[in-house]
C-alpha cells in the first residue's frame, strides 16, 4: 500500500529543537509547564523505542498469539489509566477492562471478517492499538460524565426510585448523557477530518510516500472502524458501571459506601 | 399495625444517625417530630425500602420489610421527598411515568386536582415550574400510582403560609375521598397537630415518644 522511509536518529533529534522551544514558551510565559514538557519528551521517545522494538519482535516472530497478548496488555493498561481518569465512579475498572476488550474484539474481528485486513501482526498491532486507545479515551470520559451525573443527581434518581423504578429505569438519562458524551468528540473529529485537520494515519502514509487515494482510502477505514470501537466501548463501560452505584435492593449507594466498594 | 419498628439502627460516616429505634405507626396519619438532624428523613426513607437499617427489624402490616419486593413496596408504600425532583418533560409525562411503573390506568385530572392542581398543569413544563408547584406535581405523580401509603417527607418546608394552608388542606381532603395513610415528617409541631392521629418524637436519633397526638402534643 505505500512505499517504506527510512528516518534517521539524527532527524528526530533535529525535532528536539521544537520540544526545547515549547519549554522555552513555557519558562518565558511562567506557563510552569518545563518539567512536564521534558518528562513528555522523555517518555514518549522510551516507551515509542520500547514498542517499536516489541512490534518489531512481534513482525519478525509472525504469530498471532504475541500480538493477542501484546493487545491484552494494552488492555489492561488502558483499564487501568481510564479508572485513574473517572474517579467518581465506584469499581470502575472491571467495566473499562471489559469495555476495552469487548470493544478492540469486535472491532478487529468485524474488519477481519470483512475483509478489510488480514489477520497478520502487519495490521492487526497498529489497527488493535488505535482502536483500544481511542475506546479508552471514550470510555473514560463516559464513566467520568457519569460520576458527576449520579453525583449531581441523586435526589432525581432517588425519587425515581421511590415510584418503583428499576436502577436501570432511574439511571437511564444519566447512562444516556454519558455514553453521548464519550462518544461526541469523536463523533465532532470525524465530521470535521479533512477540513481542520488532517488525521495522523493519513499524514504519515503521505509522508512515507503512498499515493494520496490509498492513504485517504485507509484512514476512512480507520475513522469508520474507530466510530464503532468507541461506541461499543462506551456502552459496555456505562451499561456495566451504572451498576455500582446502586444496591441489589435497587437502592442508591451513599457516596462513603460507593467508595469503599471502588 | 401498619409499621412496626424494633431497635432500629443506621450508621451512616461511622456515626450512628437512627439508634434503637422502637415505635410502632397505625394506619391514619402518623407524624414524626423532632428537630433538624434528629433522623427524621432518615426514618422516612427506611419505610420504603430506599435504604435498609444496619440493625432492627421494620415490619409492614406484620410482614418484615426484607420480605418485600422493593419495587413493589415502593409502588404500594410512596415517598414524596422534601425537594422537588421531576423528570424532565411534562406534569402529564411525570404522571404517566408514575402511573406506567405501577402498571395503573392514568387519571391525570383526578391526580391533580386531589394535589391542588389546575388540570392544565398536564401540559406544562417541570423546568417552569414554581418550588410549590413542583411539590404538588410530585404529589400528584405518587397520587397515580394509587398508594396505600404516602410518606411525605417535610411537605410545605418549601412554601409560604397561604402554599402551606393549601398543601394542608389538600392532604386533609385526600384522607377524606381515599382510603389512603400517611406518615408525614415536620419539624413544626403544630402542623403535626393539625395534620396527624398519631405522633413519633425523635431526638439525636432516638424515638423519645409516641402515642396519640392528644397525649404526645398535649
Amino acid at each position: 500500500m505505500s512505499a517504506s522511509i527510512h528516518v534517521s536518529i539524527g532527524q528526530v533529534a533535529a525535532t528536539l529543537a521544537l520540544v526545547a522551544l515549547a519549554a522555552a514558551i513555557s519558562l518565558w510565559r511562567r506557563a510552569d509547564l518545563e518539567q512536564d514538557i521534558a518528562v513528555a519528551a522523555i517518555r514518549s521517545f522510551v516507551q515509542l523505542t520500547a514498542i517499536g522494538y516489541a512490534i518489531e519482535l512481534i513482525f519478525e516472530a509472525d504469530t498471532i498469539w504475541l500480538v493477542f497478548a501484546l493487545l491484552a496488555v494494552m488492555v489492561v493498561f488502558g483499564a487501568l489509566t481510564a479508572r485513574s481518569r473517572a474517579k467518581k465512579t465506584p469499581g470502575a475498572f472491571w467495566p473499562l477492562l471489559i469495555a476495552l476488550g469487548v470493544a478492540g474484539a469486535c472491532t478487529l474481528g468485524l474488519v477481519v471478517a470483512l475483509g478489510v485486513f488480514d489477520p497478520t501482526p502487519r495490521y492487526l498491532v497498529p489497527v488493535g492499538g488505535m482502536v483500544i486507545g481511542n475506546a479508552m479515551t471514550a470510555s473514560a470520559v463516559a464513566l467520568n460524565r457519569l460520576g458527576d451525573e449520579v453525583a449531581d443527581s441523586r435526589a432525581r434518581i432517588e425519587a425515581t426510585l421511590a415510584l418503583g423504578a428499576t436502577a436501570q429505569e432511574a439511571a437511564a438519562p444519566f447512562v444516556r448523557r454519558a455514553l453521548r458524551s464519550g462518544m461526541i468528540a469523536l463523533v465532532d473529529s470525524t465530521k470535521t477530518t479533512g477540513l481542520i485537520f488532517f488525521p495522523g494515519t493519513m499524514v504519515g502514509m503521505l509522508l512515507a510516500g503512498a499515493d494520496p487515494t490509498d492513504a485517504v482510502r485507509l484512514q476512512l477505514i480507520l475513522l469508520y472502524a474507530l466510530l464503532g470501537s468507541v461506541a461499543i466501548a462506551g456502552l459496555v463501560a456505562t451499561a456495566l458501571a451504572y451498576r455500582n452505584f446502586f444496591t441489589p435492593a435497587q437502592q442508591l449507594r451513599e457516596p462513603e459506601d460507593a467508595a469503599a466498594g471502588a | 399495625m401498619l409499621f412496626e419498628l424494633r431497635d432500629v439502627s443506621l450508621i451512616r460516616a461511622g456515626r450512628p444517625v437512627l439508634d434503637s429505634v422502637g415505635v410502632e405507626m397505625p394506619a391514619g396519619a402518623t407524624a414524626i417530630v423532632g428537630p433538624s438532624g434528629a433522623g427524621k428523613s432518615t426514618l422516612l426513607r427506611l419505610l420504603n425500602r430506599l435504604a435498609d437499617p444496619d440493625g432492627g427489624t421494620i415490619s409492614y402490616r406484620g410482614r418484615p420489610l426484607s420480605g418485600y419486593d422493593p419495587l413493589a413496596l415502593r409502588r404500594e408504600v410512596s415517598l414524596v421527598p422534601q425537594l422537588p425532583a421531576l423528570l424532565e418533560g411534562t406534569v402529564g409525562s411525570n404522571l404517566r411515568y408514575a402511573a406506567d411503573l405501577a402498571g395503573e390506568e392514568l387519571d391525570a385530572d383526578r391526580c391533580l386536582r386531589l394535589a391542588g392542581l389546575d388540570l392544565e398543569f398536564a401540559e406544562r413544563d417541570v423546568a417552569k415550574l414554581s418550588v410549590g408547584e413542583q411539590q404538588r406535581a410530585m404529589l400528584a405523580r405518587s397520587l397515580a400510582q394509587r398508594p396505600a401509603v404516602l410518606l411525605l417527607d417535610e411537605p410545605t418546608s418549601a412554601l409560604d403560609h397561604a402554599a402551606r394552608d393549601a398543601v394542608e388542606a389538600t392532604l386533609a381532603e385526600l384522607r377524606r375521598e381515599l382510603e389512603i395513610s400517611i406518615v408525614l415528617v415536620s419539624h413544626d409541631p403544630e402542623q403535626a397537630r393539625r395534620l396527624g392521629d398519631w405522633v413519633v418524637r425523635l431526638k439525636g436519633g432516638r424515638a423519645i415518644e409516641a402515642g396519640p397526638v392528644e397525649r404526645v402534643l398535649a
